[in-house]
């Protein structure tokens, strides 16, 4: 009795398992009601995206929204194309772009939905939704493109595209996936965070043929996806607009700026680019149109291109040479045209008139005291630490590296260190005779046109700036907006000096530049002119006005277009009306500078 | 040589080969469970369970090799105090445990926890070894059952106050060893009716019919027999008393906690909820019935996605295996599993000493409960227990506690050359 028991107990296992396999064979191979009920309840995982954040302008004027598009989706597994000649009929596709897309769909998953046709209009949609519900398998994905409704502000803004693989890599918390829209440059990458909003995810339950059989377990499992944040922009858009009237058909830089508070009006990066084009379908295809233009329309010029200030970089030098105690309203220099080239004004000049005449040869006198202290008796050393001395003071301008304004990809341009010098001429080997060309904003020097209307911003606040941004608010609260544009930064020179130099920028203006020149609006200036050894010179012009109680401060670049007054100037004295009168009452200056082509 | 050299040619391959078949195919299996082709995630990846299981089986390979160097004595001499150790991180995990879901399962410090219930499997099993080797011991004597059911008892209650059911049963499947070991067979017939019964009684609507066919049975029974007064009032009283059984069990049930009564429910009809109770039975069997044949290939599987079901790669990682593999993939598994289990039954009867001969029934009785109970309620012919599928399932504490009992008996099987003949 006792012996059977180990072989009744192997009968039972085997008994067991016999059962097991019995039952399995009945659910898996003989009933396919399991098959069915699979087909009919598979669980859709579906990603809701959110609305992306709205841009509007400084007036609350909409400048960015979204517009429905339609994808037309493709589950290859599930998917039957029946008669081919007729299913491209009915979707208006050839049977080429029909079989790479399938072929495409089907190597990435089975069973994963992938795009057939992207970006339906919404006439192709409504027509195609008619006959979708004889193609199992297919079904429509609806997405947003971003859309300006005025065509402007392209390099503030910026654009969104399909995330890349290598971002995707650095996503730690793997909020994106692929096929996912970023913010690639401008407003749109740097406030990606606030744009995106958060994405949620539904579980549907679905037959077959992709019908909606309902949320699976009442929404138990989904989340909802939040909206993006609403940003309010700095800029005018009726300004900004302006500038882009002006500038077009030339290359250069309009940066303007309320110097209260560091807001960036207008930032207008010419030769600019329909921000409607880099969206949605066309992207691909403009983006390489625009990135093989010559003229370069991506390139981000106020924040990216680098130039010598010229005699822009004039006030800075006598701010520095006041704040030293080196100069005084009352110092005087011989416009000695051996030491470097100037041109006919009276002879010799104060601070005052070496500043309204832009006077060469007083600040290579002016730089040199500066400069050499003679607090080592070795010229050669003496040099080298007034040279950094003085670099120190000039960083305090916001020059020499970024602003670490909102926008990425800023350049911070240049003011050279005597390590620059050691590293050309050898360290020793280089004094100010080497280095004098600083002392007029040319040389080693190089700064941005962000820069350059930050310095007027400076010079309108009497000492002080705000890092310029292109964000005044997020979902309306300006207190959301990044702390650091609401620190204020000392320039480190007494507002007493500022007095003198805001009086010498107005009569620079009628003196250099005359056209600029407004009736009971008065603007303080400074010309500039950087050499350009290709060709025409730069012009250059930066202002703020009115004189008392700043409203703008702004900064001109128009590449090859020669001495600043003939097209800077007045572009700067236009946009400066435009933004205090509202209107513009001198058509013919307006007409001048339209005429003026200096396009390479 | 010595004895407590690991004698490799002596260890039974077959086992061993089994055992890391199932292990490997269960890690597949889990990867399938995590894998989702929007985030390609490597199987070795360490932030996904497959990752993480690739640990645990390692970890269980330095076990094993711990197992297989230790001397074979080891096990037997220390029997009695490991069975205590565990018995006492029994008693003391529902005060230092961790609490999940009101249950009171894992003990441990920051990360590192186990599940003392799993381990104690293994720690009560050599302790019945220990207490019934004596050739005296026979368990068809009542002294000696109260003996053998004590050692069984009391982790068992101990494990109820955490409270895990499913655990606590498992202990129950000793009751496979005690049958080898001439625990008399009327226990069984009495058991198995009592089962049949109930679940007749739990299946059957209306009671009625129940108690009609008891009463036309006994009746038969009383009218064909011997018509003494003695013999008409036993058979009376236990149809009487098997009525009122059946009519108290719907009382009983009623009383359960509310999910208890759903599992047991949910048994006779998975779509009395679906969405609820039956959603894991349900999705269960939709997800190895669609698999067919053949099964819709590897990580193909389309119903055992998101992780709905909490237990997806822990206790219900068949339902992967059968959609994925359809029916030949179950197949292969449940004959590695049978292999085994028969393979173990073998090398238990080959055993010299009474202890390796208890304990190796031991470990086939724990084995073929968990490989049964666990493959029957994803096809729904039993009620959902939580209870894995030995190194199958996701999980370090099931692994490494299934790992350490099938080895210790693996050793003390590669050593029987060794051990006296002490067998009655």
């Amino acid at each position: 009795m006792k012996d059977q028991r180990p072989a009744i107990i192997l009968l039972f296992i085997f008994l067991v398992s016999g059962v097991l396999l019995v039952k399995l064979f009945a659910i898996q191979v003989l009933d396919d009601s399991f098959l069915k009920r699979a087909e009919s309840n598979a669980i859709q995982r579906i990603v809701d995206h959110p609305y992306r954040g709205l841009v509007y302008d400084r007036t609350g004027k909409l400048m960015v929204f979204n517009n429905p598009i339609f994808d037309l989706m493709v589950v290859p597994r599930e998917f039957n194309v029946g008669d081919t000649t007729r299913f491209c009929e009915l979707f208006r596709i050839s049977k080429e772009e029909l079989i790479e897309g399938y072929n495409a769909a089907k190597s990435y998953s089975k069973v994963k939905p992938s795009p057939l046709i992207k970006q339906l209009s919404t006439k192709d949609f409504a027509r195609i939704q008619d006959f979708l519900v004889d193609y199992p398998g297919l079904f429509i994905l609806t997405r947003s493109v971003r859309s300006y409704p005025t065509p402007t502000s392209a390099h503030a803004l910026g654009y969104i595209g399909e995330i890349s693989a290598g971002q995707l890599e650095k996503d730690t918390i793997s909020y994106y996936s692929q096929g996912d829209y970023i913010g690639l440059s401008g407003l749109e990458k740097y406030y990606e965070d606030v744009l995106r909003g958060q994405k949620g995810v539904k579980y549907k339950m679905v037959n077959v043929r992709g019908v909606d059989k309902g949320p699976f377990k009442e929404g138990e499992y989904d989340t909802i996806s939040v909206a993006g944040q609403n940003l309010t922009s700095t800029i005018d858009l009726d300004l900004q607009r302006y500038g882009e009237f002006l500038m077009n058909g030339k290359t250069g830089s309009v940066v303007a700026i309320e110097p209260k508070t560091g807001e960036i009006l207008a930032m207008i990066s010419a030769p600019f680019y329909d921000p409607n084009q880099l969206t949605g379908a066309e992207f691909g295809k403009t983006y390489k149109k625009l990135n093989g233009d010559n003229s370069k329309p991506l390139f981000n010029r106020p924040i990216m291109a680098t130039y010598p200030p010229g005699s822009i970089f004039k006030i800075v030098q006598s701010l520095i040479g006041l704040q030293e105690g080196v100069l005084t309203p009352n110092s005087t220099f011989a416009c000695n045209r051996s030491l470097v080239n100037c041109h006919n004004h009276p002879n010799p000049v104060n601070l005052f008139g070496a500043i309204r005449n832009s006077c060469n040869p007083y600040y290579h006198q002016a730089f040199r005291q500066i400069i050499n202290r003679e607090v080592s008796s070795n010229t050669f050393k003496d040099t080298e630490i007034g040279l950094n001395a003085w670099r120190e003071k000039v960083l305090k301008f916001g020059l020499g590296g970024p602003l670490g304004m909102d926008m990425s990809g800023e350049k911070g341009g240049d003011i050279p260190s005597s390590k620059l010098y050691d590293r050309i001429y050898g360290a020793g080997h280089w004094k100010y005779s080497t280095i004098y060309s600083l002392s007029i904003g040319q040389g080693e020097m190089q700064v941005t046109p962000l820069q350059m209307a930050n310095l007027a911003a400076i010079f309108a606040n009497k000492g002080y700036f705000y890092t310029p941004h292109l964000v005044k608010a997020i979902n309306g609260n300006p207190k959301k907006i990044p702390s650091k544009f609401q620190e204020k930064h000392s320039v480190g020179v007494d507002e007493r000096h500022f007095d003198l130099i805001q009086d010498a920028m107005v009569e620079a203006v009628s003196g250099t530049a005359g056209r600029a020149v407004m009736k009971d609006l008065v603007i303080a200036g400074k010309t500039g002119t950087a050499q350009n050894p290709h060709g025409e010179d730069h012009s250059v012009f930066i202002a703020f006005a009115p004189k008392e109680n700043p409203r703008i401060a702004i900064a001109v670049y128009v590449e090859n277009a020669g001495w600043g007054g003939r097209a800077a100037a007045i572009t700067a004295s236009l946009m400066i009306e435009k933004y205090i009168r509202r209107t513009i009452s001198r058509p013919e200056l307006q007409d001048y500078v339209i005429a003026g082509n200096f396009m390479n | 040589m010595k004895e407590s050299e690991v004698q490799i040619n002596r260890v039974d391959w077959i086992a061993v080969s089994i055992y890391f078949a199932l292990v490997i195919i269960g890690w597949f299996n889990i990867y399938a469970v995590v894998y989702d082709s929007q985030v390609e995630k490597s199987i070795f990846d360490l932030s996904i369970s497959s990752g993480k299981q690739l640990m645990w089986i390692g970890t269980a390979v330095g076990l094993i090799t711990l197992i297989m160097v230790a001397d074979y004595r080891f096990f037997e001499n220390l029997s009695l105090v490991i069975y205590f150790i565990f018995l006492g991180i029994l008693i003391v995990t529902p005060i230092f445990g961790k609490e999940v879901n009101g249950q009171i399962l894992s003990i441990g410090i920051g990360e590192f926890r186990i599940q003392p219930g799993e381990f104690a499997k293994f720690a009560t099993a050599l302790a019945l070894a220990k207490v019934m080797e004596r050739p005296t011991f026979d368990l068809s004597k009542r002294n000696y059952q109260f003996i053998a059911f004590g050692v069984l008892l009391v982790p068992i209650a101990l494990i109820l106050l955490q409270p895990d059911t499913g655990t606590a049963m498992v202990y129950f499947s000793l009751l496979i060893m005690f049958y080898r070991e001439g625990l008399p067979q009327w226990y069984y017939v009495l058991g198995i009716g009592a089962v049949s019964i109930t679940l007749l009684a739990l299946g059957v609507d209306n009671n009625l019919y129940l108690a009609a066919i008891i009463i036309l049975v006994i009746g038969g029974l009383i009218y064909m027999g011997k018509k003494s007064w003695q013999r008409i009032l036993a058979f009376s009283l236990i149809g009487i008393g098997l009525i009122a059984y059946i009519y108290s069990i719907d009382f009983v049930v009623s009383k359960l906690p509310p999910h208890q009564q759903n599992r047991i429910m949910v048994l006779f009809n998975p779509d009395i909820d679906p969405l609820g109770v039956g959603w894991n039975v349900t999705q269960s069997k939709i997800a190895i019935g669609s698999g067919g044949l053949i099964g819709k290939g590897y990580l193909e599987g389309t119903q055992t996605k998101f992780d709905f079901v909490p237990e997806q790669d822990t206790d219900f990682i068949f339902c992967t295996l059968g959609e994925e593999f359809g029916w030949l993939g179950s197949f292969v598994v449940i004959s590695l599993f049978a292999g085994l289990l028969y393979r173990l039954v073998i090398m238990a009867e080959r055993q010299k000493t009474r202890f390796s001969r208890i304990y190796g029934y031991g470990v086939v009785s724990i084995l073929l409960f968990h490989f049964m109970v666990n493959i029957a309620m994803t096809i729904g012919l039993f009620p959902v227990v939580g209870i894995p599928l030995p190194f199958f399932s996701y999980g370090g504490s099931s692994l490494w506690s299934f790992t350490v009992l099938l080895f210790i008996f693996i050793k003390l099987d590669s050593s029987r050359a060794s051990q006296l003949g002490r067998i009655s």
